[in-house]
């Protein structure tokens, strides 16, 4: 790991959050991928984490925890280590989106939103991934997976 | 003459390879961007966009060479933005993933191109985090323009500098509305800004913007390349040039073709999609994303040009039609509709923010039986009320045209819903 140089983040996040900043006309616009940083490195953005962040932007907890809720892959509390999407939109759900993510659920023992006994994934409906064509669809970590079928499920979770 | 009737996929493989620098060169890539900063000067390459009269691909249509003409580029020590929007998020569309992550270069090009006619020093591609594997081909793309000259300082050896940054998103349909975008951009909840002062004069960070969709930016090279005579002859209908169609849903080949503007949506379904599966018939369609009217089969016949379909009493949209067969319950169908546009209405506007999960509610108590027929003149009503001049962005309009499609196309499928509780 590395070593943490003030309360909330570490020497490697703070160094990655910097280099965005020449991308940028302020600070601020760095918000997004700043809480992206912490996540690569610690799963979800915590108190702490959303407090020193705030601090090193020069912005309010308030505006960034604002910020941090309002989007979709912005995790507030813990997630397990792979994170499977599954889409819950038109052409998905019609082709059994909503089987997909019970089996998913029922498979890990977890209702949505909820980490594994084992900490290894948490299951959260997503929009539309753009993959209609191959319906339904999840995104496993950073994976698309397609047509996704009972047998599929189980393969993903590797049983 | 595939390159000459398939400007925007003719380097894209059936086995999802990404098009490298020195592919993307062997069927005339940068050769429009040459041209471009060789012999033309910015109002000329506007001029060129226009007459070929290319239309905004995201949804909305709006002319891009028109667009471009109304930045301001009198002060040229101004600074302007351009924006690619890859937030593709629009439900049953599909289109600019496969852009994005086939040919990465197209875009690029396209957006130099772009940069160029406005005279933006810098520019962002706006991608959806979802799309990693865009991402990295992005990354790996940029990195090759930059070697070659195509992008960073003095473009191509000329006065010209363009740096091009890629921003990835955290997840909000509404970051596909350019004013929402613009404020995602700026590390801000993504919600809509108030219109006017338009982004074309004050955008980002307050300076003059332009935001142009994926699928519109990669015409931009073919255009400046072959020229505009050409580019309108691809068309077979109002509109010019080629455009991505699709169709998902229950069909028997779902998939994305690059076809003729004009092309009927017949043949999209029929030939390119191959018809419904066997035992669905096709019930209606929407022709270009979750947020455009219901059309029939009767409606087949009409041609993908925006006039057409708006004559029909729709919108073309983003052109990828999801097909509803005749064993989808419509009302259930609507419900996933209004539960998307519901859970990603920013909640700025309180039409949209409280009048979206009212039609939920209403729609789920009447599929639950519970449902009253009086249920069906406040969808109505509500149709009305989130139409277009009552919200802040046009995301609730778009949400209810679906809804009112339904209950003018589809209504003995809710009476239904609603008999069964009263026996």
């Amino acid at each position: 790991m590395n070593e943490p140089i003030f309360e909330g983040l570490s020497l490697a996040e703070i160094r990655e959050i910097n280099a965005e900043m020449s991308h940028y006309e302020n600070k601020t616009a760095v918000s997004i991928e700043a809480l992206k940083i912490v996540q690569k490195y610690r799963r979800w953005v915590s108190d702490q984490c959303l407090i020193a962040v705030a601090e090193l932007l020069d912005i309010s907890p308030a505006q960034l925890e604002g910020v941090a809720t309002f989007y979709n892959l912005i995790y507030r509390q813990p997630v397990g280590k792979t994170v499977i999407h599954y889409c819950n939109s038109v052409t998905c759900w019609m082709l059994g989106s909503d089987q997909v993510g019970e089996s998913l659920c029922r498979h890990l023992n977890v209702e949505l939103g909820e980490m594994s006994a084992d900490g290894e994934y948490t299951v959260l409906p997503i929009v539309c991934l753009g993959a209609c064509d191959h319906a339904p669809v999840v995104m496993v970590g950073d994976q698309l997976k397609f047509d996704i079928t009972e047998d599929a499920v189980n393969e993903i979770l590797g049983r | 003459m595939e390159i000459m009737d398939k400007p925007l996929t003719k380097n894209i493989r059936p086995d999802r390879a990404f098009a490298t620098l020195a592919d993307y060169e062997s069927t005339g890539g940068y050769q429009g961007l040459r041209k471009t900063i060789s012999q033309l000067q910015p109002k000329d390459v506007q001029q060129w966009v226009k007459d070929a009269g290319l239309r905004g691909r995201g949804g909305a249509g709006f002319g891009t060479g028109l667009k471009w003409s109304l930045v301001p580029l009198d002060d040229l020590s101004q600074t302007r933005y351009l924006v690619a929007n890859a937030d593709e998020m629009e439900p049953g569309t599909f289109k600019d993933r496969l852009l994005l992550e086939q040919d990465p270069h197209q875009l690029i090009e396209g957006m130099i191109i772009a940069a160029y006619a406005i005279q933006a020093q810098r520019a962002y591609i706006f991608l959806r985090g979802e799309y990693h594997v865009a991402k990295f081909r992005l990354e790996q793309a940029l990195l090759e323009a930059k070697s070659k000259g195509y992008l960073g300082e003095h473009v191509l050896d000329s006065e010209f500098s363009l740096d091009i940054v890629l921003h990835t998103g955290a997840g909000r349909y509404i970051c596909g509305e350019e004013t929402a975008l613009l404020n995602a951009l700026e590390g801000k909840r993504a919600t809509p800004r108030a219109k006017p002062p338009f982004p074309l004069v004050s955008g980002l960070w307050g300076k003059p913007t332009v935001v142009n969709n994926v699928e519109t930016l990669c015409n931009v090279p073919h255009i400046l390349n072959y020229g505009v005579e050409w580019y309108q002859g691809l068309a077979r209908g109002v509109d010019k040039g080629t455009k991505l169609f699709g169709a998902s849903g229950r069909v028997k080949h779902p998939g994305l073709w690059e076809l003729p503007m004009g092309t009927p949506i017949r043949e999209i379904i029929e030939q390119h999609a191959g018809g419904m599966r066997d035992g669905y018939k096709l019930r209606g369609f929407l022709p270009g994303g979750a947020s455009t009217d219901f059309l029939l089969p009767e409606h087949l016949d009409v041609v993908m040009d925006f006039e057409a379909v708006a004559k029909a009493g729709s919108r073309m949209g983003t052109g990828v039609i999801i097909v509803l067969d005749d064993q989808t319950c419509p009302v259930k169908m609507v419900l996933n509709l209004e539960q998307f546009f519901a859970q990603e209405s920013c909640g700025w506007c309180t039409p949209c923010r409280d009048g979206l999960p009212w039609t939920v509610t209403l729609l789920k108590d009447i599929i639950a039986g519970k449902g009253r027929i009086e249920d069906l003149d406040a969808l109505a009503g509500l149709t009305r009320m989130l139409g277009p001049g009552n919200t802040f962005c046009a995301l609730a309009p778009g949400a209810v045209e679906p809804l009112q499609s339904a209950l003018k196309y589809f209504r003995a499928d809710f009476e239904r819903y609603i008999a069964m509780e009263r026996a």
